[in-house]
C-alpha cells in the first residue's frame, strides 16, 4: 500500500526535508508531539543524527526538537516533495 | 484578594516574567521544566491587591507528567480571576493551541507574546489588533527579559482582571476540552490571517555554534574539556578568595573577638571562638567560591547549552535505562541535588524518575566542592589539585553509571524521550548577579540553621567530659569514633574524620565546620596541622566517601516527598552508604597494597 516515497522519520538524511503524513503513537505521547509542532502536513527537516545510534535533531518550522530513533519511527513522512 | 495565573508552554518565559512583574525571584533558566512547582507573590495590580502565581510550563491541559499535574490540580482547586497566557512569539505557529484551549475552559485571560526581541530577529510580525479580535481576548507584545512593552501590557491585565473569579472543576475541564481538531484549524486559520513568518527560522549563530557543540565526534570531547577548564578556573580564581576571607575572619578573631571575649568563662570562650566562629568561620570562607561557581552555573543554564548536553549523553543514558534529561538533572545537581530531584517531574514514568532519583545524589553538589576544594589544597600541590578535583567530578559520574547499571533491571521503563532545543541565549548582568545573591542568601540561612547547630555539637562531643584532652579518645567524640573503627579504619579513616563524616550526614558544609573544631584551628594553621596528620591516600578514601554517601538532609527529605515512598528513601540512604564505603576500601586498600 505504501508509495515508496512514504517512510518513517528515521529514515531521513541530515539535510533532507519531508512532509508528514501520520503519526501512529499512543494519546499521550500523541498530544506531546502535537504540542511541539508534529502535526500531518507539516513540513520537517533532518538537522543532524547523533553518534552511537543517539537521538535525531530535526526542525519544524522554527522549532527545533531531538527525539529518540524509536519515536521517530512512529511518524511516517513523505519524501516526495 | 484577586487570583492571577501564569499559564504556557514550557520554556516562555513566565518565571522571567513574574520576577520583573513581582520583583521576586524566582528561577529562571533556558531550559523546559525550569519550574516544577507553585510560587506565588503579592502584587498591586489596578488598585487591587492580587496574588500571582508562576506555575509550571505545560504542553496542553490533559497533564500526563507530575508537573503538569500540579497545573491541573491548581486550575482545579483555585478561583481565577485572571489567566496571564505566556506564549512564544517565534513559535505561535504552534503554541496559540494552548491559547486556544484555555479560552475554551471559558477563564477570564490575557494573551502576552513574549521574546518580542526574539521575533523581531527572525522577520517575524504579528497583528496584534487582528489576533485580538479572532481570539477575542487582550492581547500583547512583549519581552520579558528587556522590558520591552511591559507597562503596557501591565495595564492591558490590570483592566482585564475579571470582576467576578470562576472556579473549575474536573469534569468541567475535561468536557471542554474535547475537540481537538477543531482547535487545531482555527489557530492556523488565525495564524495565517494576523503573522508573517518566514517558512523556516534560522537563527545563524545558534546554527553555527551547535555545528561545533554537537559534532559527531568532538561533541562529547568538547563537553569535557570545557568542564575540566571551569572547575580549573573557579579553582584558580576562588582559592585565593577563599584565603583572603579566611584571613580576614582571623584577623577579627585575634584583633576584636579574642580582647573583647578575655573575661568570659573558659568554657563559653570555647564554645564560641573554637567551636563556633572557627567552625562557621571557616564554612563561610567559602563564600566567594559559591558565588563564583553559581555565577558560572546560571550562565550554564541560561546559555540552553543543557538540553544539548541532553542530545550528547541520551545515547549512553539509554544504555543505563535512563535519558538525556537525566543527565541534565546530574548538571543542575552540581548546584544542588535538591531543584535537580524536583527537576525529574518532568519524566512521565514513574520507573525512570524514580531511577533517576536514585542516582542523581551521586552528582557532586557545590557544598560537597567545598569539601573537596578544602581537602585537594591540604594534599595536593596547587597544579595537582584541579586534577583531582576533575577526577571527583568523573568518579561522580561513575557512581552514577554503575548505580544505574545495577538497578535498571528493577526500574525498568520505556519512556519516550522527546526534547525541545531553544536557541542559544545570554543572561542580563541582572540575572546573573539576582542568582548569585540568591545563592548567598540560600547559604546564609543553611549557615545559621544547620551548620551553627552541627558546629556546637561537635565542640560539644570533642571537649567533654571535661575532664579529656579536647578531640582525645577519652571524649564522646573519640567513643564514637573507637565505636566506628572496625568499619572505618579499613578505609582509613580516623576517628576526626569520623565524627566529621557523622556530621556531614545532615550537610556536607559541616563536614569543614566540624574539621575546624576538632582541631581547634583555623585558616592556615588548620590546614597545616591536616597536611601534617594526614596522607594523600586517607585524604582521597575520605573525600570518596563524602562523595558518595547520602549529600544530606534535605536531599534524603526529597526524596522521600518526591517518590511519596519511605522504602525508596531508606534504599538511597543504604546504596550509598554501602557503595561509598565499598569505593573507599577498594581504593585505600589497593592504594597501600601498591606502597603508597
Ligand atoms: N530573548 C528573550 N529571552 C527571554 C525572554 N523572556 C525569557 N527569556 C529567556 O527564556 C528562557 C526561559 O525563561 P523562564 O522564565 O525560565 O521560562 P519559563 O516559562 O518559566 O520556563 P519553565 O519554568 O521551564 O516552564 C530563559 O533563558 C530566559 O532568559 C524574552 O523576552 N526575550
Ligand atoms: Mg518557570
Amino acid at each position: 500500500m505504501s508509495s515508496p516515497l512514504t517512510t518513517s522519520l528515521d529514515n531521513l538524511h541530515p539535510g533532507e526535508k519531508a512532509a508528514i503524513s501520520s503519526i501512529h503513537a499512543e494519546e499521550s505521547l500523541f498530544q506531546r508531539l502535537t504540542a511541539l509542532g508534529f502535526r500531518a502536513g507539516k513540513q520537517i527537516e533532518m538537522v543532524r543524527r547523533a553518534s552511537f545510534n543517539g537521538p535525531l535533531h530535526v526542525r519544524i518550522g522554527t522549532t527545533e526538537i531531538i527525539l529518540r530513533r524509536s519515536e521517530a519511527h512512529r511518524i511516517q513522512i513523505n519524501t516526495g516533495l | 484578594m484577586k487570583r492571577v495565573a501564569l499559564l504556557g508552554m514550557p520554556n516562555t518565559g513566565k518565571s522571567t516574567l513574574f520576577n520583573r512583574i513581582s520583583g521576586a525571584s524566582a528561577r529562571v533558566g533556558n531550559w523546559p521544566g525550569i519550574t516544577v512547582d507553585l510560587m506565588s507573590a503579592k502584587i498591586l495590580m489596578g488598585g487591587h491587591i492580587a496574588e500571582l502565581i508562576d506555575l509550571p510550563g505545560i504542553y496542553d491541559l490533559h497533564g500526563f507528567s507530575d508537573d503538569e499535574q500540579v497545573v491541573r490540580h491548581f486550575l482545579e482547586h483555585n478561583a481565577i480571576d485572571l489567566v496571564i497566557i505566556v506564549l512564544n512569539s517565534t513559535q505561535i505557529d504552534r503554541q496559540l493551541s494552548l491559547a486556544l484551549q484555555i479560552r475554551a475552559l471559558g477563564l477570564p485571560s490575557v494573551l502576552m507574546l513574549n521574546m518580542a526581541d526574539e521575533a523581531r530577529r527572525g522577520s517575524i510580525s504579528i497583528d496584534i489588533q487582528a489576533m485580538s479580535e479572532r481570539i477575542h481576548m487582550p492581547v500583547a507584545m512583549i519581552s520579558a527579559k528587556y522590558g520591552e512593552g511591559f507597562q503596557a501590557a501591565l495595564t492591558l491585565a490590570a483592566q482585564s482582571i475579571a470582576s467576578s473569579n470562576m472556579q473549575l472543576t474536573l469534569e468541567q475541564i475535561n468536557s471542554r476540552l474535547q475537540a481537538d481538531n477543531v482547535l487545531e484549524q482555527e489557530m492556523e486559520s488565525i495564524v495565517r490571517d494576523s503573522v508573517q513568518m518566514p517558512a523556516q527560522l534560522t537563527d545563524q549563530t545558534t546554527e553555527r555554534i551547535d555545528k561545533v557543540l554537537l559534532h559527531p565526534w568532538l561533541g562529547l570531547p568538547i563537553f569535557f574539556a570545557a568542564m575540566y577548564l571551569l572547575f580549573q578556573f573557579i579553582f584558580t580564581a576562588g582559592k585565593p578568595l577563599q584565603d583572603g576571607v579566611a584571613w580576614l575572619l582571623q584577623m577579627l578573631r585575634g584583633g576584636v573577638l579574642e580582647p573583647m571575649l578575655a573575661h568570659v568563662p573558659t568554657w563559653l570562650h570555647g564554645l564560641l571562638l573554637d567551636g563556633i566562629y572557627n567552625g562557621v568561620g571557616t564554612v563561610a570562607s567559602f563564600v566567594p567560591i559559591i558565588i563564583l561557581f553559581f555565577l558560572i552555573m546560571s550562565m550554564v543554564e541560561d546559555s540552553g547549552y543543557l538540553s544539548r548536553a541532553a542530545f550528547l549523553m541520551d545515547a549512553l543514558m539509554a544504555r543505563l535505562g535512563l535519558d538525556g534529561r537525566g543527565f541534565v538533572m546530574m548538571l543542575m545537581g552540581f548546584g544542588c541535588n535538591v531543584p535537580a530531584l524536583m527537576g525529574t517531574r518532568v519524566m512521565r514514568s514513574r520507573n525512570l524518575r524514580l531511577l533517576t532519583m536514585l542516582v542523581i545524589p551521586f552528582s557532586l553538589c557545590s557544598a560537597r566542592l567545598q569539601v573537596f576544594v578544602f581537602m585537594t589544597a591540604i594534599l595536593f600541590t596547587p597544579q595537582q589539585a584541579p586534577l583531582v578535583l576533575f577526577t571527583l567530578y568523573l568518579m561522580s559520574f561513575a557512581a552514577i553509571f554503575v548505580s544505574a547499571l545495577i538497578f535498571k533491571g528493577r526500574y525498568a521503563n520505556s519512556e519516550p524521550f522527546i526534547l525541545e532545543l531553544p536557541p542559544y541565549r545570554f543572561p542580563t548582568p541582572r540575572q546573573i548577579v539576582l542568582r548569585g545573591w540568591q545563592e548567598v542568601g540560600y547559604f546564609l540561612r543553611r549557615a545559621t540553621k544547620f551548620i551553627v547547630i552541627g558546629v556546637v555539637l561537635v565542640w560539644v562531643l570533642t571537649n567533654f567530659p571535661s575532664a579529656a584532652a579536647p578531640a582525645s579518645n577519652e571524649t564522646f567524640a573519640g567513643m564514637i569514633g573507637s565505636f566506628m573503627a572496625p568499619i572505618l579504619t579499613p578505609i582509613g579513616i580516623d576517628t576526626q574524620l569520623a565524627i566529621a563524616l557523622i556530621f556531614g550526614f545532615v550537610a556536607k558544609e559541616i563536614v569543614i565546620g566540624s574539621l575546624a573544631v576538632i582541631y581547634g584551628l583555623q585558616g592556615d594553621a588548620l590546614m597545616h596541622l591536616m597536611a601534617h596528620k594526614l596522607d594523600w591516600v586517607q585524604g582521597m578514601s575520605f573525600m570518596l566517601f563524602t562523595l558518595i554517601y547520602t549529600p544530606c538532609l534535605s536531599t534524603v527529605a526529597t526524596l522521600r516527598t518526591e517518590s511519596k515512598s519511605s522504602a525508596f528513601m531508606m534504599l538511597s540512604i543504604v546504596w550509598s552508604l554501602v557503595l561509598a564505603w565499598v569505593v573507599s576500601f577498594v581504593f585505600y586498600q589497593s592504594a597501600r597494597a601498591l606502597g603508597f
